[in-house]
């Protein structure tokens, strides 16, 4: 039986760039789209390959879930390792290395704050730059905070009892503010998606479409150094106020 | 194409199965059974493994290894809350447990490699043909170490392990295959020492784990430990005997623990009864399920953490998981299927056999490996989060909990100071901020070209297989080559140790059928000279003097056929000392009574 029958059957022609444009096995011209069309042999993704290409999506925020899953669950009956078990070792080790590569990209691409901070890696290059910043507007009320909340942690309980109870219950509301202030900045975060899918490809009209595309992602990266700072307090918040529960995920990473 | 078998490898219990034409079937041994006894006796006259070693059990303890995969992976000081059930000495030798069995000891895959061979044995027995690959199934929530003690076992046992399967995904595939299930499913597996929770999406033959969580030493022997510790304070209190003082005690006291719980699944009453050694009279007692779930509460109550986790992190509410499935003999508890429906709201599925079910998906699992089954396809996750030590003792994490695997992840060191030639790498595994607090997998050196401070650049993958082990390799970005890493796991056997006990399991173990017959009618041949000696002590005076002699010469009848390699010449020998001492026996039985009898009416007159 041919690895071909678990080809995605896209129908459509795509320019996925293998790390080579011969095959690894037979040296024949590639043909075929990650099998040699002479062998039959899987080769390996280039490196520089980027997470939309490799799932055959446009590098769009607002994408469409569904296809991602069916792109994802398509690609890992091309590559995964368990179709290889009888295979050669080079065979082996390059399905190993492309089912990795997919399982990031599909992971990245999932989650929408991963998927924005990928993408602004990608277009500026200074992902590493997002720091966790505060939010200018909350400096003051989180400095209080975290008074607040190493003072409680000092406190062991059975003793100071009262103090404690009054503590805790500043922090559960300190808790539920930061919590909505969090989803306040993903709708915000929503809204930089849809301007950024609304941009027109940079084709028309270069070098203004290109300071658009940049104001879009300046904003978002602040947007997601803020977010990240605050769920980072959250989940402080969390451990310290219910000690037996792990930070929990929403469907924002 | 050879066969690839598939092996539920147990604490309590092990089987194997391979696919058969019209799906996965288990491989019964002789007598029928499909279960082979986690036990391995290393006796005297040879191997014994499962059942024949379990009967050995109360007979020698310290000699009679069980449970040897809560060993798996670890050290000394993870197991020492436990020691005091165990009667055999531990030892430790490069951060790997040795079992001591008289002179020599034992590192726990090369007991768990006994029991794959016998596995191995009883495949070729069935199928007819030389197997050498497996696929064999651990606990979802084994750690690195844990998996390549277990991948270790396989290769000690004469075993390539094809993948590596995490147990509660394997029901899963056995599940799929028969039900066509779709959608978000809870696999709750309680094992004999191990739990675990997945919960998976099952969508056109893909099986997509969303998040995994577990304990791995949390299962049936904990409860029976539960019961245990009663009978123990119970027998000191009426009968005044420390069951602690003798491992044989111990042993008995923990097998009909274990029966009165399996008996409590089906009845709300169970009677335990048993005689203490020394004449010290019987223990009796009637146990009520409700006492028994008195005992055991809190230990429900723990695995119902690590699904609330498992759900949280596969980002679902209770009511979004439309199926729950049963795996495992410990879900046989009314308690625990009754605690299972109701935290997720609905009726578990326990259709096919619960001790048989990982073993037909690891088969399953071996038939996509082959390539005979195109429409199943397992993607599974790594249970823990992946990590190295960074400053401040603090663990940076590299790769998440719940990741699809195989991933890898990329980090790139440099240098400090003008020529340093090398970067210490510390790998952790767990969910904690310190160091301290998550499980140590391994250390390497890293070397780097002697150049000013910063100025090298050398990037190590860590990448995570399909079977969740970790694979270590860098290359220096400047010149393009890649360098070996050599990693010293801090929990493991060393490739050289392992070649090692590859060719020990040579010389300790029962090859075929033949020898493992001859074993075994030793070892009952030695039972029953050592029972006739002592009955022989106590009836001389009781039996004429030709009988005597006539059961010493059976006794040496029984010692020249042991000597030989003929397992039905000392099965004649058995029946002759059996046949010479009949008499013997009804006498001793018949003095006993009457013992009994003048005690009773000496009581009486004492009272």
């Amino acid at each position: 039986m041919s690895e071909h029958t678990h080809q995605p059957e896209s129908g459509r022609a795509r320019e996925l760039p293998m790390a080579r444009s011969m095959c690894w096995h037979c040296q024949s011209e590639m043909t075929g789209e990650y099998f040699c069309g002479r062998c039959v042999k899987v080769q390996p993704l280039s490196k520089e390959l980027d997470y939309f290409t490799c799932l055959n999506l446009p590098r769009k925020l607002n994408l469409d879930e569904q296809a991602l899953e069916e792109t994802f669950y398509a690609l890992s009956r091309s590559f995964h390792p368990d179709y290889y078990a009888t295979k050669d070792e080079g065979e082996k080790a390059i399905s190993l290395g492309n089912t990795a590569l997919l399982n990031t990209a599909y992971r990245t691409l999932k989650d929408p704050v991963q998927r924005a901070e990928y993408l602004i890696r990608l277009e500026a290059g200074s992902a590493k730059d997002i720091r966790n910043s505060p939010p200018a507007d909350l400096f003051d009320e989180i400095l209080e905070l975290q008074e607040d909340l190493d003072e409680f942690r000092s406190l062991s309980a059975g003793e100071s009892d009262e103090r404690r109870q009054e503590l805790l219950e500043k922090l559960q509301a300190d808790r539920r503010t930061l919590e909505a202030r969090k989803a306040q900045m993903e709708d915000r975060l929503r809204e930089q998606f849809s301007r950024w899918d609304a941009l027109p490809t940079e084709a028309e009209g270069e070098a203004t479409v290109r300071s658009q595309k940049d104001a879009v992602l300046a904003g978002m990266q602040e947007i997601l150094s803020n977010r990240t700072y605050v769920k980072n307090i959250v989940n402080d918040l969390v451990a310290a106020t219910s000690p037996t529960a792990e930070p929990g995920r929403s469907a924002w990473h | 194409m050879a066969l690839i078998v598939g092996i539920d490898l147990g604490t309590t219990n092990s089987l194997v199965a391979y696919m058969a034409g019209d799906g996965p079937q288990v491989i019964s041994g002789t007598r029928g059974q499909a279960k082979v006894p986690s036990i391995v006796g290393l006796t005297d006259n040879g191997l014994l493994v499962g059942d024949p070693a379990k009967e050995y059990l109360v007979r020698d303890p310290s000699r009679t290894i069980y449970s040897v995969k809560r060993f798996m992976g670890k050290a000394i000081a993870d197991v020492a809350e436990e020691l005091k059930y165990f009667p055999y000495a531990l030892q430790e030798k490069g951060g790997v447990i040795r079992i001591q069995v008289g002179e020599k000891t034992y590192s726990p895959p090369q007991i768990s490699a006994m029991i794959l061979k016998e596995l191995k044995l009883r495949a070729e027995a069935h199928l007819g043909e030389e197997i050498t690959k497996a696929v064999i199934t651990v606990p979802a929530y084994f750690n690195d170490s844990q998996r390549q003690a277990t991948k270790d076992a396989g290769l000690i046992a004469g075993l390539e392990v094809l993948r590596i399967i995490n147990e509660p995904t394997a029901a899963s595939l056995a599940y799929g295959l028969q039900q066509n299930t779709q959608g978000c499913v809870a696999v709750y597996d309680l094992g004999g020492g191990t739990f675990d929770i997945s919960i998976l999406k099952l969508k056109d033959g893909i099986f997509e784990v969303l998040a995994t969580n577990g304990n791995t030493h949390l299962g049936g022997d904990d409860f029976d430990r539960r019961l245990v510790d009663e009978v123990i304070r119970d027998i000191d209190t009426r009968h005044g005997v420390k069951v602690e003082d003798s491992p044989e005690l111990m042993q008995m006291v923990r097998l009909e623990a274990e029966k009165t719980k399996i008996r409590l699944s089906d009845e709300p009453q169970a009677l335990m009864v048993f005689s203490l050694p020394d004449g010290k009279g019987t223990y009796e007692r009637t146990w009520s399920r409700d006492e028994f779930e008195a005992l055991v509460l809190d230990l429900v109550e723990h695995t119902m953490t690590p699904c609330r986790r498992a759900l949280s992190d596969a980002g679902l509410e209770t009511g979004q998981i439309d199926e729950v499935v049963l795996v495992g003999g410990s879900t046989r508890m009314p308690v625990i299927r009754s605690r299972v429906q109701e935290l997720f709201g609905k009726t578990p599925h326990c259709d096919l056999n619960p001790d048989e079910v990982v073993a037909l998906g690891a088969a399953v699992q071996a038939g996509i490996l082959a390539g005979e089954n195109k429409d199943m396809l397992l993607l599974d996750v790594t249970p823990l989060s992946l990590g190295i030590e960074t400053m401040g003792n603090v663990v940076s994490i590299l790769i998440r909990r719940n990741t699809t695997i195989p991933t890898s992840a990329k980090e790139m060191f440099t240098t400090y100071v003008d020529g340093q030639t090398g970067v210490d790498i510390h790998v952790l595994q767990g969910e904690r901020e310190l160091v301290k607090d998550n499980r140590s997998l391994a250390r390497f050196q890293l070397k780097l070209p002697p150049l000013p401070a910063a100025v090298p650049r050398v990037e190590v993958t860590f990448l995570i297989d399909a079977n969740g082990i970790l694979n270590v390799t860098a290359s220096d970005i400047r010149t393009g080559e890649s360098q070996s890493v050599q990693v010293k796991p801090s929990y493991g056997l060393t490739d050289d140790e392992v070649e090692t006990m590859i060719r020990e399991s040579f010389q300790f173990a029962a090859e075929d059928i033949k020898a493992r017959q001859v074993i075994e009618a030793r070892t009952e041949a030695d039972a029953i000279i050592m029972a006739t000696e002592k009955a022989l002590q106590r009836g001389t005076d009781l039996i004429p003097a030709e009988e005597i002699e006539s059961i010493h010469h059976a006794i040496e009848a029984l010692r020249v056929a042991k000597a030989q390699e003929d397992h039905r010449q000392i099965r004649a020998g058995i029946a002759d000392m059996e046949k010479v001492t009949h008499h013997l026996a009804e006498v001793l039985m018949d003095a006993t009574l009457k013992e009994a009898l003048e005690s009773k009416k000496l009581s009486e007159v004492t009272d």
